[in-house]
């Protein structure tokens, strides 16, 4: 009987099995951020326990960072000339500082050359890889299941686990393919794919389940694409979401820092040419997409399930036959102030974020600078452009990049999850309308108040020229 | 973590379905560095309403919560455990959860109820006619009872492992390092290519 890619990772990090208990499964890479890490360490010093593997451990400040007067390493975190104003994100930065030093853990500080948003830099300097467990405190972990790593998010009692002991317990979970047959066309891009995905299956369809990304479409994905599809795998209720290592994943990885070298590489290749998912396994379900049929998707409501393509209107909550879908959908047009029936197209906005862990990279970038390049921002459309790493930053520069956002208008900013989730200075304030390349169109993502729409990278830039729900196509 | 056997009280209806993390406790009440103090934030946006279930007198001192399906979603946050536990809430029922908040709720001893939404509704009916209804959760017995709904019994599952574990109100990390010398066993057998991070 075949397995399936989850359930050979799966596999091969249980450290103890035993009747009637959850399997205890070995953790590979623990990242760690000041949002979710705080309890957990205070937990070891009670217990007075050390990290276990500190070398399997890196953090890095994101959430709370600001993305703007970040002048290089060494930036202060308190006094005159410190970026961070909010004295309550600073006390969390600093804990963070001393938590790390104290039990040994390696982390990249705001201003740092390494610093990013915790699933850019993972991939980015080649520490996920394939058929690794990797865990996080933090919901879009799922990410790095694009290196065919089985990759899912904790709470925090989970981090102090982890950080005590290298280990997890977990309940085995079900297995369910998505497969997308045929190839997108021209100016579909991964984002429309995964909120289609999202659509179809719904806020807690993938519940309980490990999702495995198949298909023609899915191959053809570059491995930032990847990326972008497996970090929203969480909106649709799955834990964790996996493309099948190919030699897409190992081009991306080799010549990465931490990527393994010479006699190694050649070892690790031969272990992830195993991996993918036997001809002859089940899924327990499977869902499956024509990617030809789909277009540019945006989200018109408040969670990333409600997403239609931008050809579409709002829809009208009577024609729901289910009551509780009918409840959600009314109560979405009232917090996103939309009457039903009104074109996407027509939806106007104030504000556009191309960044978070969803769309901060490179192509990411590439994609919304092509469409930015030679035209002008919509006079009252704010456009912050914030990278996922200080990495993507430079590599941006030296594109030119950075100049094509600020000579359209837009604000190039420094690296930090930004406005994905209001936490740190970049926020929508009452009322205000975003078109978001980040994964959450939650109630108050964004800032209080705040209404968001999730888009590509290509559809946000499009939208700040027209100052609407556009797509490059239409300009 | 206090043990968990079995629990009465009264309840909550939230009739809402999709109840995010964000929802139940927005990302500018996450700043702490405790875990306790949490309940001033639960539902910030939502308790502003003075219409809000939870902000209307008669549901104060519940300690259950019945809510609409796929409760949980999002943030991995387990502020929004706390949250909940920290304003007094004992149970959650719901159609479904979030995977990521179930798992959460167990390990800071909130019960995660999962039962059918026929059940769910008519719990949330009993709770809307008289705030004063009380609804028992026996985890031991694995059923919801509630004499103001028909006398509705309803079962519920729950892993065998998470049950012992919250009726002994034993927290999963020393447990685990029970079998440290598995780990360590493991450990030797770990590829020698797999990456580190110094």
């Amino acid at each position: 009987m075949g397995r399936t890619l989850a359930e050979k990772i799966w596999d091969s990090h249980v450290v103890r099995s035993a009747a009637g208990e959850p399997d205890l499964l070995y953790v590979d890479l623990h990242l760690v951020h000041e949002v979710t890490s705080p309890q957990a360490f205070d937990g070891l010093r009670l217990a007075q326990r050390p990290v276990r593997r500190p070398d399997l451990t890196l953090a890095t400040e994101d959430h709370n960072v600001p993305t703007t007067g970040i002048t290089g390493p060494g930036v202060p975190l308190a006094g005159p000339g410190s970026p961070v104003t909010d004295p309550v994100s600073r006390v969390q930065v600093e804990t963070l500082r001393k938590n790390c030093a104290e039990f040994g853990v390696r982390l990249y500080p705001m201003g740092d050359d390494g610093q990013g948003i915790v699933h850019v830099i993972g991939p980015q300097l080649g520490l996920s890889q394939p058929g690794m467990t990797i865990v996080c405190g933090d919901s879009h972990t799922s990410t790095h299941g694009a290196l065919g790593a089985l990759a899912f998010g904790i709470g925090t009692s989970e981090v102090e686990h982890v950080l005590a002991t290298q280990t997890l317990p977990q309940l085995r979970p079900k297995t369910m393919a998505v497969t997308v047959n045929g190839a997108l066309p021209p100016g579909v891009t991964a984002k429309d794919l995964i909120l289609a995905v999202v659509a179809m299956i719904g806020t807690g369809g993938g519940q309980g389940h490990v999702l495995e990304y198949r298909g023609e479409a899915v191959r053809e994905l570059s491995m930032e694409g990847r990326l972008t599809v497996c970090n929203m795998s969480i909106e649709a209720g799955a834990r964790a979401g996996l493309v099948a290592p190919d030699d897409t994943t190992f081009r991306y990885l080799e010549g990465k820092p931490h990527a393994p070298k010479g006699a190694a590489w050649e070892a690790a290749l031969d272990h992830w040419r195993s991996l993918p998912t036997d001809d002859d396994a089940t899924f327990d379900r499977e869902v499956v997409l024509d990617a030809g049929t789909l277009s540019p998707y945006v989200t018109w409501g408040t969670n990333p399930g409600q997403a239609l393509p931008l050809d579409a209107a709002v829809p009208d909550p009577g024609d729901l036959a289910d009551p509780g879908e009918r409840a959600a959908a009314e109560r979405a047009l009232a917090y996103m102030d939309l009457a039903p029936g009104t074109a996407l197209r027509d939806i106007a906005v104030d504000t556009v974020f191309v960044g978070s862990c969803t769309n901060g990279r490179m192509e990411d970038l590439r994609a919304a600078a092509d469409v930015l390049r030679g035209r002008k921002v919509a006079g009252g459309v704010r456009v912050l452009v914030v990278p996922g790493s200080m990495a993507v930053r430079a590599q941006a520069e030296e594109e030119g990049l950075d100049a094509v956002f600020t000579e359209a208008g837009a604000q190039w900013r420094s690296a930090g999850c930004s406005m994905c989730l209001g936490m740190n200075p970049d926020t929508l304030s009452p009322g205000e309308r975003s078109a978001s390349t980040s994964n959450r169109n939650f109630e108050g993502r964004q800032g209080k108040g705040g209404r968001t729409h999730l888009v590509s990278p290509a559809v946000a830039a499009a939208t700040a020229v027209t100052g609407r729900l556009t797509a490059p196509a239409d300009l | 973590m206090d043990p968990f056997v079995s629990h009465t009280g009264r309840a909550v209806p939230l009739r809402r379905s999709n109840v995010d993390t964000d929802q139940i406790i927005p990302a500018s009440y996450l700043k702490r560095v405790s875990r306790t103090g949490f309940g001033d934030g639960l539902f910030a946006a939502w308790r502003e309403d003075p219409g809000f279930v939870l902000s209307q007198p008669a549901y104060a001192g519940a300690t259950i919560l019945v809510a609409g399906t796929d409760f949980g979603i999002g943030s991995s946050r387990e502020h929004a455990v706390w949250a909940l536990a920290d304003y007094g809430f004992r149970v959650v029922i719901a159609p479904r959860f979030g995977d990521i908040f179930a798992s959460n709720a167990t390990k800071a001893g909130l019960l995660p109820v999962t039962l059918p939404a026929g059940a769910v509704a008519a719990l949330q009916d009993a709770a809307e006619a008289d705030p004063a209804a009380e609804i028992t959760v026996d985890l031991a017995g694995r059923q919801v009872s509630c004499p103001a709904a028909g006398g509705v019994a309803v079962p519920f599952e729950i892993d065998d492992y998470t049950r012992w574990r919250l009726m002994e109100g034993l927290d999963d990390t020393g447990l685990t390092l029970r079998h440290a010398g598995e780990i360590t066993e493991y450990e030797r057998r770990r590829a020698s290519w797999l990456p580190v991070t110094g």
